[in-house]
């Protein structure tokens, strides 16, 4: 990689916790943020458990002193990329500036509302309802509140869309087009992928247990993640001392199916071993592993078959976070990029919560307690979508 | 650097795609929404398949088809999409049966189908492309960071081959609501007449556009995608120094540019701009005009981009496109434009 993309600040808001700080205490008392729907009615409320972020959009509102017609999307982004911004201590308006966001529900959540009504009456139903529905149009929300008017983009490869965000990132800042970068992705929980994922039949009645053999489904999640990327020329121009950098990634297609992944985890592979082609590390310099690990009896076994042909019996450290926070979608790979990072950061690793057994046909104990004290020097991050998108992310210390 | 255009398809409003010569015979539509002529879509895919797949995905697989037939290929090397409204009929589809159903019963194939990404991976699936695969959702940059990415991924590995499309459809409900927004003219009897008067609102368009792009230079490769940029909510005041400066970085004076295509969506007022640039910085550039002939929406930047390349290789502006005409050879064409106001933006195509 010519030049490095370092990591200058860190943003996060998920159902442990709503900053970085937060979620690492979290992480070390093994609280699991799984619970039931308070967000919205649903024939499901008290059936399906999912990752509500503790906060309602009044208060949300209230903590940012922000207006309400917006989309709890676009309230989760402005609330993490706020965090990741302040963090860095980055000026942004000082550098060619980016931001970069993912997102696969965008205003969902308030389309649902507006829809009822609409259906009635297609001249009914409040247009500030319908107007922030597109993704792109969180994405602005956030840019405007940061200020920034320079490249905004956003990215929907469904569940593996924010690792591609703070890849995309991280090659404008390679190719010199822009100096800093805000990349991450947010969704908010809503009544429409909870019911698509209910459809599909693939929602756990349970808390759900990631990479286990009686695994039975995932819990849906929401929140944001952010990490601000910055040059080699802004970290010496500040004098800033980041502790983590970006050093590899790759994007692919499993070409499988549209929402099952192939047997042999072709894709997940691919992404694994380009990722780590592109970072030129031996495959055992990795400490640990954020799964993608949905909980799943099809993502969980396919990316484990990856992962043993990938390392065999000697694998790396591995924990999917999602028995925390649930799988938060679009944004789940930014939210697990800065659960990377503070592995890093904190040289520790973080516990697979309620994992017992091992899935039988690939054998792989994930990590089970909370550990610190270790050497974390390189983290590899794992993001899996429908239609086989495939993305893998490598940090390393600095 | 730029990149070769390999190959490109295109289904829209007009006859964009077959053996038809360039707007030979321009298509109007009465009222206030454009509509894609539809190829018979069973000599792209089996049939099987295609009963499960929505308007818009099928619309994007022909094009992508049209455009890898073109390029005498099999699958490109990598899979880029820009939609802004994604799979809104599956959308549509999915959200009225929970709604009506009061969340019984779901059928999960419109959900399935309903993530902006089901295009592009549902090309990558047909073609059993394993390689890189995005979406861009950002309103109407859409398709520019599709095109931006592209630039980006050849520039790192110019020897491969890249599918990158912008598309979006219109459906009966986002019709019905966008209407609402009172941004769609009343009583239009014709589409073609879009620039005639002086009426407010513009038309409701869709399409969908792959263009094939390689680093790879072939015998008859003559075109050039030199370079992409967006602006979002530019000051007026400095984006005519934007321009120049894009310009500039691929070592083009302004009076350089042969033809510039304006994206004028025909309301008068948010037209000023277009009308100002086009005439002030490039006045003695031939003008041409798209939107008439494709409509208003998020990705009709990938109309003009194979409405300026078609031109390019024929060597003459058809007459239904010309504003103005300066008879210049054109050896470099910019795609200027713009969307509601807040979204404004530049391709550079140059022949090579």
């Amino acid at each position: 990689m010519k030049g490095r993309v370092h990591v200058a600040g860190t943003g996060i808001i998920s159902a442990i916790g709503n900053s970085v700080p937060d979620s690492l205490i979290s992480f070390k008392n093994h609280t699991s943020g799984i619970g039931k729907v308070t967000l919205f009615n649903s024939i499901y409320e008290n059936d399906l458990p999912v990752g509500e972020v503790r906060l309602s959009n009044a208060e949300l509102i209230d903590k940012l002193s922000y207006h309400s017609t917006v989309s709890r999307t676009a309230l989760l982004g402005i609330y993490a990329a706020r965090e990741a911004v302040k963090s860095s201590s980055i000026d942004l308006g000082k550098w060619r500036t980016g931001l970069i966001s993912a997102t696969t529900v965008g205003g969902m959540d308030r389309t649902e509302g507006f829809f009822a009504s609409f259906l009635k009456d297609p001249s009914k139903g409040k247009l500030r309802d319908v107007v922030h529905h597109e993704c792109g149009s969180s994405t602005e929300l956030i840019a405007d509140d940061l200020g920034i008017n320079g490249f905004v983009s956003t990215i929907n490869t469904a569940c593996s869309s924010s690792v591609n965000a703070i890849a995309l990132g991280a090659r404008l800042i390679i190719h010199n087009h822009l100096d800093v970068v805000v990349a991450g992705g947010t969704d908010a929980l809503s009544k429409f992928t909870l019911n698509g994922f209910n459809s599909l039949m693939i929602l756990d009645r349970q808390p759900c247990r990631p990479f286990d053999a009686s695994r039975n489904g995932l819990n849906l999640g929401e929140g944001a993640g952010f990490v601000v990327l910055i040059s080699d020329r802004v970290k010496v121009s500040v004098g800033l001392n980041t502790q983590c950098h970006v050093s590899g990634f790759a994007n692919t297609n499993d070409a499988f199916h549209q929402t099952a992944s192939s047997p042999e985890g072709r894709g997940s592979f691919a992404a694994m071993q380009k990722a780590l082609a592109m970072s030129e590390l031996p495959a055992d310099m990795i400490a640990y592993i954020n799964l993608h690990g949905t909980g799943t009896l099809n993502n969980d076994l396919s990316e484990g078959t990856a992962v043993k042909r990938l390392y065999g019996d000697h694998y790396p450290r591995v924990s999917s976070t999602k028995a925390f926070t649930g799988h938060t979608l679009g944004a789940s790979g930014g939210i697990e990029a800065v659960f990377s990072i503070l592995a890093i950061q904190h040289q520790c690793v973080f516990p697979n919560l309620r994992f017992e057994n091992p899935i039988p046909e690939i054998g792989i104990t994930p990590q089970r307690n909370f550990e610190s004290g270790l050497d974390v020097n390189h983290v590899m991050s794992n993001s899996f979508g429908f239609g086989g998108n495939c993305s893998s992310i490598i940090f390393s210390k600095s | 650097m730029g990149v070769y255009i390999k190959g490109m398809g295109n289904i829209s409003p007009q006859n964009s795609w077959g053996d038809a010569p360039l707007l030979a015979n321009p298509i109007g539509y009465a009222g206030d929404r454009l509509k894609c002529i539809e190829p018979d879509y069973s000599q792209f895919v089996d049939v099987k398949q295609l009963r499960r797949m929505s308007r818009i995905i099928k619309m994007g697989v022909a094009a992508g088809s049209l455009a890898l037939q073109e390029a005498g290929l099999k699958a490109p090397n990598g899979i880029i999409t820009g939609t802004s409204y994604g799979c809104l009929e599956d959308t549509g589809i999915f959200l009225s049966k929970m709604i009506e159903s009061n969340e019984n019963a779901l059928n999960p194939t419109p959900f399935i189908q309903s993530t902006h990404n089901t295009i592009g991976s549902q090309i990558a699936l047909l073609l059993q492309c394993q390689g890189y695969n995005q979406t861009y959702t950002q309103r109407a940059f859409s398709f520019e960071h599709a095109l931006i990415d592209a630039l980006l991924d050849l520039k790192d590995n110019p020897d491969q081959f890249i599918l990158a499309g912008g598309m979006d459809e219109i459906t009966n409900y986002s019709h019905a609501l966008q209407k609402r927004f009172g941004i769609f003219r009343r009583n239009s009897s014709s589409s073609l007449d879009l620039f005639k008067g002086h009426d407010r609102g513009t038309l409701n368009g869709e399409g969908a556009a792959y263009f094939v792009l390689s680093g790879i230079k072939g015998e008859d490769n003559t075109i050039c995608l030199d370079s992409a940029e967006t602006f979002f909510k530019p000051a007026k005041t400095t984006f005519q120094n934007k321009i120049l400066s894009f310009l500039e970085s691929a070592g083009l004076r302004a009076d350089e540019i042969d033809m510039v295509m304006i994206g004028k969506s025909g309301d008068k007022t948010l037209d000023i701009e277009s009308d100002k640039i086009s005439s002030s910085l490039f006045s003695s550039s031939s003008v041409g005009v798209f939107k008439h002939l494709c409509g208003e929406y998020p990705t009709a930047s990938a109309f003009a981009l194979w409405l300026s390349i078609s031109i390019m290789r024929d060597k003459k502006i058809p007459d239904v496109v010309v504003q103005k005409d300066c008879r210049r050879p054109l050896n470099n064409v910019l795609i200027y434009n713009s969307y509601f106001a807040n979204y404004h933006s530049l391709i550079l195509l140059r022949t090579c």
